[in-house]
């Protein structure tokens, strides 16, 4: 298996292979006056990295600064932020567990702790449900389509075209199918069960799971395609090899096609940690996380809270905490997970 | 609050092409003639000098294109700007929601405001008023404030006149005569327990007694707010919500109100899925379409059960003959005026730093005769008194006579309470209908979103 492994990622030396002969191109200038040489260097990556530098140090980095700055302070938003109260972190104490005064404790959590969990433990739920359920389903649907079979496009493209749709279109078009009176419901009476008591999506157990459905629905096209991309670049030598061994269609695709997508696996689990983090759209149009906020993620308890509560400091803790979360999953990602995919080549460069 | 605005794109451009020419042409008139129609107590000094004022408004074209309002704000302003030439307004229409949550905090932020916006009165005009971003309108309003009478309280804080509206109504509850006469209903309900009665009535004939679009929260929650409005009385309503005080037994009696009415099942099925005013599936639709008997909702709903005829001018016709209108039922206890009612309304403020012509032209806005006009081209229900009998369509008449009868208005309470304090409101209420929260949940909720700020 890891000997297979290595050999998938087997464009990982050319690439290492090319990579010194640019280093010496920036190395051992090419023009008689190093000095100008420099020069131009800089000049080039102002040139290329200066705008989109720019962009992101104005729309990225001082938006999160100013964040982290709003949630130190009790403002609603609608007085000017010189004249809001400096409280520290109470914010984030009261969305972790209720504040430190012992006066207002037991209001606090009730009205802030309690639906921030609720939203932390559905986004928390909906990110590990994702990996369990949508990563089995998605390979396997992308190990099938794999195959050559009449009609394989057609099924490709109809797997794939949820996620092209936007997921306004998408969260309207599940909330007529799961209207009181829609399709869903005079399906499940055709067939002579009952739908969910409180409605498909607000009922308090069923909600969720209707969510979840929805999502994968739309999501698991994105896991297939890139499946089938990676598996696309597996030899087909590899598989007439296996079958000359005798290996069946199962172990085929376990010992062989599994284990050369891996780098591709890994960064779909990392796309959908990410994605599950700050899932917004979707639950959003679908009534902006339930009534009760039966489905509610951290992303729009953060819209509740901050926009359409006014209560812009708290709102923007909950957005720190956001952040944090997603910064602490991806560096822990990387350095942990996807470091096996991408640490052969610098290592290559600094030997050469 | 959402409202229902219907209106032509092309009208509406027409009007405004007919605005800029009115306002170039003014600008040729001679500069020394004298203007006798500058009657305002607010015109003071220099009338002459060029001025331009900036204005923002809800009303913006419908589904159907049509645009009343938006259409007759244009004409209003040309009918000022033509009076006074050296004024030129510059109108905005802005779709209801981005206008109040976004645009208006946002310009309010910056320093750069629109020198006239909407208002929409209550906690959020107290505090723009408390942040400084208003114009005191005591002053050179003072002799229509008094002639408009009490409508003008939810735009006053803290005794001082903030903005004046030019819109109020009273909510009540909306029936189907069809559906009540199918079920042997003969009266309308004037109690709760009658009220209960005709429910079960409806119920027995098959018939959904009442829709609610509980999806949207604030459909629901305004069945608490008028329990509260009996179980409260007046001078605990406005100490109350002014303090931000919910200790009073009143405010949790209000719940237990609403709990009891909730276990006679008197609403859809499903109510928790059900929006109010979008698709054929919503509490309006299910009235409209002549599958729920009743809806409790403001003046407007009018207007959005039409949006669900055809169009055709028999259907609006046929729909008005089935559709009635009755107040709140009283309660049989609490401390409440069983004659009071529950009511709201838009207005508009003028930024601090707007010239002194803006409060002229609010009191030309909200002027009888402006009024009026208001009732003709729009069918809202007017602020002037000596407006309303412009009203000829015998509901809106009712639901004026009720407004001028009632013991008192009081203003939504979302409203009142502002958007932190009144959302908390409504999130509980929503959790009752749901049955995730009892009486006591929804005024911890306030107690708790009232101490952050």
């Amino acid at each position: 298996m890891t000997a297979l492994e290595t050999s998938g990622t087997g464009t990982v030396p050319a690439a290492g292979a090319a990579a010194p002969a640019a280093g010496g191109a920036l190395g051992q200038p090419v023009s008689d006056h190093p000095r100008r040489a420099r020069l131009r260097l800089w000049g080039e990556l102002a040139l290329f990295l200066g705008p989109a530098l720019a962009l992101f140090l104005t729309f990225v980095v001082y938006p999160v600064i100013s964040a982290a700055r709003y949630s130190l302070y009790q403002w609603n938003g609608v007085e000017q932020f010189e004249d809001a109260d400096f409280i520290g972190l109470e914010n984030y104490a009261r969305a972790l567990f209720g504040g430190t005064d012992e006066a207002t404790k037991s209001a606090f959590t009730t009205a802030y702790a309690e639906p921030f969990q609720a939203a932390f433990s559905h986004t928390i739920g909906i990110l590990v449900l994702s990996i369990v359920i949508q990563l089995p389903l998605g390979l396997l649907i992308a190990l099938v389509l794999n195959r050559r079979f009449p009609g394989r496009s057609a099924v490709r493209v109809i797997l794939f075209a949820p996620y092209v749709l936007s997921e306004v279109i998408a969260g309207t078009m599940w909330l007529i199918i799961f209207d009181p009176n829609g399709v869903a419901t005079e399906l499940m009476n055709a067939v002579g069960l009952h739908p969910p008591a409180g409605g498909w999506l607000e009922d308090q157990t069923w909600g969720f799971w209707v969510v979840f459905f929805i999502i994968t629905w739309k999501y698991i096209g994105l896991a297939v395609i890139l499946f089938l991309a990676g598996l696309s670049g597996v030899p087909q030598e590899l598989q007439d090899a296996a079958a000359i061994d005798g290996a069946s269609w199962w172990q085929t695709q376990w010992r062989i096609n599994i284990p050369l997508i891996g780098p591709t696996i890994r960064i779909w689990v990392f796309l959908s940690l990410i994605g599950s983090i700050q899932l917004f759209d979707m639950v959003w149009v679908l009534n902006q996380g339930g009534t009760t906020g039966q489905y509610s993620t951290i992303a729009t308890y953060m819209m509740q809270i901050g926009f359409f509560r006014n209560d812009w400091g708290f709102g923007s803790a909950i957005a720190v905490i956001m952040f944090m979360l997603s910064f602490v999953v991806a560096v822990f990602y990387v350095l942990f997970v996807l470091r096996r995919d991408n640490s052969d080549a610098p290592r290559k460069v600094k030997r050469a | 609050m959402t409202h229902f605005r219907r209106a032509g794109a092309m009208v509406a451009f027409a009007s405004s092409a007919a605005l800029l020419l009115t306002a170039c042409s003014s600008d040729s008139e001679p500069e020394g003639s004298e203007n006798p129609d500058t009657t305002s107590s607010a015109a003071s000094g220099d009338s002459d000098a060029p001025v331009t004022l900036t204005w923002w408004h809800n009303g913006v074209a419908g589904d159907t294109g049509e645009n009343s309002l938006g259409d007759y704000w244009d004409k209003v302003a040309a009918d000022y700007t033509a009076e006074h030439p050296n004024v030129t307004i510059e109108i905005e229409q802005i779709q209801n929601e981005d206008l109040q949550r976004t645009r208006i905090p946002t310009a309010l932020q910056s320093g750069d405001a629109p020198d006239i916006f909407q208002q929409w009165g209550g906690g959020e005009l107290a505090a723009q008023a408390e942040a400084g971003y208003l114009m005191d309108l005591s002053e050179p309003l003072a002799d229509d404030i008094e002639r408009l009478g009490g409508a003008v309280a939810p735009w006053q804080a803290d005794g001082v006149t903030y903005g004046v509206p030019f819109q109020f109504a009273v909510e009540g509850v909306w029936y189907r005569k069809s559906l009540f006469e199918q079920a042997g209903i003969t009266e309308e309900p004037t109690t709760m327990d009658e009220l209960s009665d005709a429910v079960q009535k409806l119920k027995d004939a098959g018939i959904t007694p009442i829709a609610v679009g509980a999806a949207d929260k604030w459909p629901a929650a305004h069945w608490w707010y008028n329990f509260a409005l009996r179980s409260c009385s007046q001078d605990t309503m406005s100490t109350d919500t002014a303090a931000l005080d919910f200790s009073n037994p009143c405010w949790l009696d209000a719940g237990t109100q609403l709990e009891d009415f909730l276990g006679t099942e008197p609403f859809q099925d499903q109510f928790m899925s059900t929006v109010a005013q979008t698709g054929a599936t919503s509490s309006a639709g299910m009235v409209a379409n002549g599958e729920a008997a009743m809806e409790l909702m403001g003046q407007w709903n009018y207007f959005v059960y039409e949006g669900f005829t055809d169009g055709s001018d028999e259907a609006i016709q046929a729909l008005h003959d089935d559709l009635d209108w009755f107040p709140m039922p009283a309660t049989s206890s609490g401390e409440g005026d069983p004659t009071a009612s529950m009511g709201g309304g838009d207005g508009f403020s003028c930024y601090k730093d707007a010239p002194a012509e803006c409060a002229d032209f609010l009191s030309y806005l909200v002027s009888d005769d402006v009024q009026r006009g208001y009732v003709e081209a729009v069918g809202g229900l007017p602020v002037a008194p000596a407006a309303t009998d412009a009203i000829t369509d015998p509901v809106l008449q009712e639901i004026a006579q009720t407004s001028s009868n009632a013991g008192y208005v009081q203003l939504w309470l979302d409203t009142l309470l502002g958007t932190n304090v009144g959302g908390a409101l409504n999130d509980g209420i929503a959790a009752q209908f749901a049955g995730t929260g009892d009486a006591q949940n929804t005024v911890d909720l306030m107690t708790a979103a009232a101490a952050t700020q």
